[in-house]
């Protein structure tokens, strides 16, 4: 069972989640995919850490076999060639589509791997922690997430919690594509309806059972819980803006690991979304 | 032009409510939400204008033609984005094509064609001598780098001649963000007290540094964890960043938002905190004279 954490503003609560959520599952396993900022490995703390360097394939020339003909050049789409004297290759914005080397008549290129990121794997307690991390200055976070979710064994827990990086663009499709349930986390801010309103429609694109989370709640009007409301969205819980629930999350603590009173609370998250996951599997068959 | 973009790596440290207030501060005539994926700015900036639209095409995606397809297979084979499905007929998963255009090259039949898609939205607001750009990117789709070149050129393009543009930037280090730093001429990274607020920190300098432009930090919602805020201002030093301001948490800032105001309406702590980093922001920007 995968079940994703996404939001399409930052800074919502989904690594809150998603952490507390894994923790208090019992023999679950975590995977960041926010691999721009990971963040959970520092609530984790992950023990047995093996580390594998994730590399793309990008196309390299040799010179005295290429005739100047620019086919490749002319070829793509993402502009990663250019012919001046001689031919240059601009890895960073290589999609590794290997177009480029299918369309040389010399047989001039080759590819290469080159590396944008690593992949770790550990363990915290009973649970698995998983990582991805992409290279500062490496544009694109795909391949280390497609390598992330390929290292994952289904078999190993009974529950995989997927923290997803923010926004509703291609990275985050990524990350989702194969989830099982997804859990959208909103504050209560108009931003965060805003935003909330774009995974809403992203997850009713691809067809995902959902439920949204509130966190950050205040007393008096919550727009995201009026944009539920109004939308029959079921709300699966509400996390309250509470001081010492922010200090022990800004200090990287699990909060559920600290205290009964947040393991309650997220015990009952977590029972919510079991208890939708069944209805779905029912539904299903 | 002198162009100050704003970043943080983390998201939801505080970006656009900073880049609102800083922008109703400078009666900015020039400003842009480069965050495609998730803009908010326009939520707060008060216009009550239609914006000029255009649909913004990213790659073209393949489309397979069940007519001329004699399912020999060459294009799932040679695709790497896994985008080819047989269902059936061979179809090309839009979501998954990134337009390299593979198959169309190894296509014996003539069954494929790369087919213009749009991939998001441009918006440009125009009016008392203000110029906002903007954009929305479609659900689920790259190449969100290119919008946001688009959304600083047609800033620039609208606002020739004025000296100040003040930029909103997305979350994370990637495409988008390395997109947006080219070109600017200061970089503003508002920083959340955490540990994965200092992680994130980090990362989105060695980032920015790449790109060798001046880069400032300031601290958003400081006083939520005093020790933090502290390894960030001497992580500033070590690193030697001129750090130029705390902004305290403030509940007056949520409410300003939710009014669509900016925190500078309102007569507030988190207000007037911005004030201060706004200046000294101004003043660095500036330094060495106005380009």
């Amino acid at each position: 069972m995968r079940i994703a954490v996404l939001s399409g503003k930052g800074g919502t609560g989904k690594t809150l989640l998603a952490v507390n959520l894994a923790a208090v599952a019992k023999n679950a396993t975590y995977i960041d995919c926010d691999v721009e900022e990971p963040n959970g490995h520092l609530f984790f703390k992950p023990e047995g850490v093996q580390e594998e360097i994730v590399t793309v394939r990008v196309p390299q020339v040799e010179n005295e076999r290429c005739n100047g003909c620019r086919k490749c050049v002319e070829f793509c789409n993402f502009n990663a060639l250019a012919y001046a004297k001689e031919l240059i290759v601009f890895e960073e914005i290589c999609h590794s589509c290997g177009g480029c080397i299918m369309t040389c008549p010399e047989k001039a290129l080759t590819e290469k791997e080159r590396a944008i990121g690593i992949v770790q794997k550990g363990t915290a307690g009973p649970v698995r922690v998983l990582t991805g991390m992409l290279n500062p200055g490496e544009p694109s976070g795909v391949p280390v997430i497609k390598k992330l979710l390929a290292e994952e064994n289904p078999e190993a827990s009974k529950e995989i919690f997927l923290d997803s990086p923010p926004g509703s663009a291609c990275i985050v499709m990524e990350s989702i594509k194969d989830a099982d349930y997804c859990i959208l986390v909103a504050e209560p801010t108009i931003f965060g309806v805003h935003n909330l309103n774009m995974v809403y429609e992203l997850v009713r694109l691809l067809k995902k059972p959902f439920g949204v989370v509130l966190n950050k709640c205040l007393a008096g009007e919550n727009p995201a819980e009026k944009f539920c409301l109004e939308r029959k969205i079921k709300i699966l819980g509400r996390i309250p803006f509470d001081q010492e629930l922010g200090r022990l999350n800004s200090n990287a603590r699990i909060a559920a690991a600290e205290s009964e009173k947040y393991a309650a609370l997220f015990v009952d998250i977590l029972e919510a979304v079991r208890g939708e996951v069944r209805h779905e599997t029912v539904a299903d068959s | 032009m002198k162009q100050l973009l704003i970043l943080s790596g983390k998201g939801g440290t505080g970006k656009t409510t900073i880049a609102s207030a800083f922008i109703k501060l400078a009666e900015a005539r020039a400003y842009a939400d480069c965050d495609v994926d998730a803009p908010n700015l326009h939520l707060i900036t008060g216009w009550n204008t239609e914006p000029e639209k255009k649909d913004y095409y990213g790659l073209p995606k393949a489309e397979i033609d069940p007519e001329k397809c004699t399912a020999c297979d060459l294009c799932r084979q040679n695709c790497r984005f896994e985008a080819i499905l047989v269902e059936g007929e061979y179809q090309a998963d839009p979501f998954a094509c990134e337009g390299c255009g593979v198959c169309e090259f190894v296509c014996p039949a003539g069954a494929v064609t790369m087919v213009p898609a749009v991939a998001g939205e441009l918006m440009l607001y125009t009016g008392g001598e203000k110029v906002f750009s903007t954009a929305q990117l479609k659900m689920g789709s790259g190449t969100s780098g290119k919008l946001v070149t688009e959304v600083k050129k047609q800033m620039k393009e609208a606002a020739a001649g004025v000296q100040l543009a003040i930029i909103d930037g997305s979350p994370g280090i990637g495409c988008p963000v390395i997109a947006s730093l080219s070109g600017v001429d200061m970089v503003l990274v508002v920083a959340e007290p955490s540990v994965s607020g200092i992680s994130d920190l980090q990362r989105i300098i060695d980032t920015a540094a790449k790109s060798g432009i001046k880069t400032a930090v300031c601290i958003n919602k400081f006083d939520t964890n005093m020790e933090k805020a502290e390894e960030i201002e001497r992580f500033c030093q070590d690193r030697r960043l001129p750090f130029i301001g705390k902004i305290p948490f403030d509940t007056d800032a949520v409410k300003a938002v939710n009014n669509g105001q900016t925190i500078v309406d309102l007569d507030c702590a988190s207000g007037r905190a911005v004030k201060e980093v706004y200046e000294r922001t101004m003043e660095l920007l500036f330094a060495g004279g106005a380009g």
